[in-house]
């Protein structure tokens, strides 16, 4: 009889597998690294889910948070665990951007929308499925390159990470190049362990450049910047958005003064100009992030993770409509839904999705800051 | 390339070759007397300078607690064997030296790190923070296993490398620091400008190698060490105890990990795995040199210095590539002038 029923039930559950059970909420899965090298990130990404209302599009939400510990391995383990044992219906994640694009591939082979919280590469099927929440390196420097416009700079020199980063900010830079009215002349690199970038330094300023751009991050950015100033260079001094965060000023003192970066609104929420569409989402997130986390604790990596869920809000209702959460035709309709949405005000700017490039940020998600007196300010 | 840049770039290649060349003594000196290839040793540059820029900025450095817990593993295993031996005799020292002393340095660095003392003190709290991370090492790691082969000691010595690394982003977290310059003044020589700070780097490794030079020619310590060096039953039939001998190896090996991280968080941003690299360049040094002189590999590790500045001029996306490719060819001419016997004693 037990073992009948057993049978009976075991049935049930496969059939109720194979058409997808309807569920009484939506579930987000979520992977960060949350340890390992990328822990000094996937810690404020992981933060910004205590800030997240209970509901999507009126529906209640449950996001189960995972730790990939910075492993793109097991990011793709986090990812097809969360889409068969938790029955996600949406995935978003992960700090590193090896880590993020294992989860894509994993949610486009289980056809699952996913949000993707790093400027990842994603093309073909996988960005069919995907949605990439961060400003893109060439949005990005678009703005540095502007200001080069503006300075009148007509050669730079350029010194980034002997690694991916180096090359995607130097391309960035480069791709802008006509537009800016610059040339590169020089192509240096350089590691973030190096004792010494003296030998670089040098040879960039032997081609005199009248500005120089750096392609590192956080507090690795800092030494080409020291060098600089130590070895007499007056000219400007320009930061990719991997740069800003309060550590570099700390490591690299006074050296740093005058430093110009790009970064997200979210970095500088209360010098914005009153009519950025930004100013208010930002401003309100970075309030509640620091009564939450402390003073001073604000980034911009928690604003990718609320920004997605600020997506997924207003995609929800229209996917609702069509379908019930836990089911194929609810993911399919979602997937849809996120691609037609307009308008969205976020922390990082206003999401105007497009089938395109699945991004739907524009220049208004980027800011210029320069370093005054040991801190980030906006720059006009 | 104008006269002045090759001066500049040669001012940049000593400074860093002088700390590769004592890294290269450090790991040279371990190497003959223990046999371990001792890759851990640039984690004590990290430890060191991270925990000076720690001080400075008034926080206790996480390495307290590492060496407070690898003490006490220490000292339970030196208390195991004298339970195995019933020889308790050498415990009260093992206590003094694995237990009482860490708690001592950990309370001084607790009560000393919000007063920012003067930058002397605050360098020899970290010297009493990280130097005896080495014995503790060497109890923990090497001494149980000292007749292993050397393969097996290299293996013992990159767990210990992945251990130590690992409590390093534990305690340091990932981000990098930067301690403040012990003298900003710059002196003008010729066309070049010395910072104040590679001038000390280049002093203070002359002094730990002349006091090196002094230790191993005139101490009863260094000559014993130099005993075990040459051949290690020898000099234990004449009674020279290999661990001793292990230990003090490993003290100085710390001792001059650490005084390089010192020296050189100034100069650069030493994140938790930097050391390293930079430990693996002083690896390089002492191949370069042959892996027996010391001479050879001071002189090995300063050209290394300046090969790598000249490099990062000239090519700067290739300097790893060629900083590690030059080890080759001595490797080459080493294997090829061994006469491959196999150097393994059996006890």
């Amino acid at each position: 009889m037990k073992a009948k029923f057993t049978v009976v039930a075991l049935a049930a559950a496969i059939c109720a597998g194979l058409a997808g059970a309807a569920q009484a909420e939506i579930v987000v899965g979520v992977s960060l690294g949350i340890t390992g090298p990328g822990a000094s990130l996937g810690v404020h990404y992981r933060n910004a889910y205590q800030l997240m209302p209970k509901t999507l599009g009126g529906e209640p939400v449950r996001y189960v948070i995972l730790d990939d510990a910075s492993d793109p391995t097991n990011a793709a383990k986090n990812a097809r665990k969360l889409i068969s044992e938790d029955k996600a219906d949406v995935l978003m994640g992960s700090n590193g951007v090896p880590s993020a694009v294992q989860m894509a591939q994993a949610a486009a082979e289980a056809r699952i929308p996913m949000m993707v919280l790093t400027p990842a590469n994603l093309t073909g099927n996988t960005l069919h499925w995907s949605f990439i929440v961060p400003q893109t390196t060439e949005l990005m420097m678009g703005a540095i390159a502007q200001k080069l416009k503006a300075q009148g700079v007509k050669t730079v020199g350029y010194i980034g990470y002997t690694d991916t980063w180096g090359d995607i900010v130097y391309k960035a830079i480069q791709s802008h190049a006509a537009e800016g009215g610059y040339k590169i002349v020089t192509d240096e690199r350089y590691a973030r362990s190096d004792t010494s970038v003296t030998g670089q330094i040098l040879r960039l300023m032997s081609t005199n450049p009248d500005a120089i751009v750096i392609g590192g991050s956080g507090t690795g950015a800092a030494l080409p910047h020291v060098t600089l100033v130590e070895r007499g260079y007056k000219k400007g001094i320009y930061h990719n958005h991997g740069t800003v965060n309060a550590e570099f000023i700390k490591v690299g003192g006074k050296a740093v003064n005058g430093a110009v970066a790009v970064t997200g609104p979210l970095v500088v929420p209360e010098e914005l100009p009153d009519n950025h569409p930004a100013k208010k989402v930002s401003l309100d997130f970075t309030k509640r992030y620091e009564a939450a986390f402390g003073a001073g604790t604000r980034n911009a990596f928690a604003g990718y993770a609320y920004d997605g869920m600020l997506l997924l809000d207003a995609a929800a209702p229209a996917a609702l409509k069509k379908a019930r959460p836990g089911t194929a035709e609810f993911r399919e309709a979602m997937r849809a839904s996120l691609e037609g949405v307009k308008n969205v005000v976020g922390t990082h700017g206003v999401y105007n999705m497009d089938a395109k490039t699945h991004n739907g940020l524009d220049e208004r998600a980027r800011v210029v800051v320069q370093v005054e007196n040991g801190a980030w300010h906006y720059m006009k | 390339m104008t006269p002045d840049i090759v001066l500049w770039l040669a001012q940049d290649g000593i400074t860093n070759g002088a700390i590769y060349a004592l890294l290269a003594l450090a790991l040279l000196l371990v190497f003959s007397v223990t046999r371990v290839i001792f890759v851990p040793q640039g984690e004590f540059i990290s430890y060191a300078a991270l925990s000076l820029a720690l001080l400075q900025s008034g926080q206790v450095p996480g390495v307290v607690y590492v060496l407070v817990a690898g003490g006490l593993v220490a000292a339970a295993l030196d208390l195991a064997r004298a339970i195995r031996l019933r020889d308790f005799s050498a415990l009260p020292t093992a206590l003094a030296g694995y237990v009482a002393f860490p708690c001592a340095m950990a309370a001084l660095a607790w009560w000393a790190a919000p007063l920012k003392l003067a930058l002397a003190w605050q360098v020899l709290i970290v010297m009493g923070l990280v130097v005896p991370l080495g014995p503790i090492v060497y109890r923990i790691a090497f001494r149980p296993l000292a007749n292993a082969s050397v393969l097996v000691l290299f293996i013992a010595a990159i767990a210990a490398h992945y251990t130590l690394q690992g409590l390093g982003l534990v305690f340091f977290g990932g981000e990098g620091l930067r301690s403040a310059a012990f003298s900003d003044a710059r002196f003008a020589l010729g066309v070049v400008q010395a910072s104040a700070q590679s001038l000390l780097v280049i002093l203070a490794s002359i002094a730990v190698m002349l006091v090196l030079w002094l230790f191993f020619g005139r101490s009863i310590y260094g000559k014993a060490l130099r005993a075990t060096a040459v051949n290690r039953i020898g000099a234990r039939l004449v009674g020279i105890r290999a661990e001793l001998a292990g230990g003090i190896s490993f003290l100085l090996a710390a001792f001059i990990g650490t005084l390089s991280g010192i020296l050189i968080g100034p100069i650069t941003t030493i994140y938790y795995d930097t050391g390293f690299i930079i430990g693996l360049k002083g690896f390089v040094g002492a191949i370069l040199g042959g892996m027996a002189s010391y001479p050879l590999a001071v002189a090995g590790s300063i050209a290394l210095g300046l090969l790598e500045s000249y490099v990062s001029f000239w090519s700067s996306a290739f300097k790893e590539t060629i900083v590690f490719l030059v080890i080759i060819p001595p490797l080459v001419w080493l294997s090829l002038r061994s006469r491959h016997v196999e150097e393994e004693e059996e006890e």
